[in-house]
């Protein structure tokens, strides 16, 4: 699993379709994808363990999302008001 | 580019253009052949001296003029539909680039590996050089390799824009908080022009977008350059 992982982040060219988000709008990919990676690292941490599976979800957001809306959302999240659950 | 008088599309740039080129010619003729029927028919009903009071129905002529334009619709809305689906494909980019609309600027952002973004304004006609394309150049350009399928996610930062290069076949609105993906391929290396195409404002006419197609080794350099110069 974890070597998959590996094998996809070493080929990343760019998010690739996601089934779950087949049109127009891409909003909700970006959400979820930023929800993921942030949820799995906080999970992954709190066991103790290498956060290395959740760099999926990172290049993912990172190659989707604005960088103004990532920035807004990093702030929130140190200022604690961040509207998603993580 | 656009030129003085032009009548037509531009030269396509990309393959689904191309479809979209030929449909709109296709769909042009059977729209020019029927209007030239008509008016030869209304010229000939209209100059002829013969009458005939006592027509009273014409079963066959009603049925071939009921049949006939049902036939032609269906060959129009095939060939509509065939590209319909054929825009919607599921394509594998290669490539992300993110165009923000600003007032009164787009900014591209290329995050796939580093995280480079910049602003792109026009440039102001008192500072063109010779050969410059008046109110349609940028100081930077959007650059994307050819023949590679590129994703772009369109969005705005304060008001509606649309993301606009006809040579492409592309439009797309920019709405604040809302990411919009369109796709397509530079299928010839070159430089391709658009305007803003939603009205956002004092200079809505003065935020054009400039794509320009490079070979893959072009890009690499000019995106190691850009993030250089950042």
């Amino acid at each position: 699993m974890a070597e998959d992982i590996q094998t996809k982040l070493e080929h990343y060219r760019t998010a690739p379709f996601d089934a779950r988000f087949p049109n127009q709008n891409q909003t909700r990919n970006c959400w979820s994808n930023y929800l993921d990676f942030h949820r799995c690292q906080k999970a992954l941490e709190a066991k103790g363990v290498d956060t290395a599976p959740c760099d999926w979800y990172q290049r993912v957001y990172k190659s989707i999302c604005p960088l103004s809306w990532v920035q807004k959302w990093d702030d929130q999240r140190g200022e604690g008001t961040f509207p998603g659950k993580v | 580019m656009a030129h003085p008088s032009q009548l037509g599309f531009q030269d396509a740039a990309s393959p689904v253009m191309e479809e979209l080129l030929h449909f709109h010619d296709h769909a042009l003729m059977i729209v020019f052949l029927i209007s030239t029927l008509v008016l030869y028919i209304i010229v000939a009903m209209v100059t002829t001296k013969l009458t005939n009071k006592n027509i009273l129905d014409s079963q066959e002529i009603e049925i071939i003029w009921t049949i006939l334009p049902a036939i032609i619709l269906i060959l129009i809305a095939l060939p509509s539909l065939r590209i319909l689906y054929l825009m919607d494909e599921v394509n594998n980019p290669h490539l992300t680039v993110k165009a923000i609309g600003h007032q009164w600027y787009w900014s591209y952002e290329y995050t796939d590996y580093e995280e480079l973004g910049f602003d792109s304004y026009m440039v102001p006609t008192q500072d063109l050089t010779p050969g410059q394309f008046r109110l349609l150049e940028t100081d930077n350009r959007m650059v994307v390799p050819v023949e590679s399928p590129v994703r772009v996610l369109v969005s705005a930062e304060d008001v509606l824009h649309s993301w606009a290069v006809p040579a492409l076949g592309v439009k797309m609105d920019a709405v604040p908080g809302r990411l919009n993906q369109t796709a397509f391929l530079a299928s010839r290396p070159g430089v391709f022009y658009g305007q803003c195409s939603e009205i956002c404002g004092a200079n809505h006419s003065f935020m054009p977008i400039v794509v320009e197609a490079v070979p893959l080794k072009h890009f690499e350099d000019w995106s190691s350059r850009m993030l250089e110069d950042a």
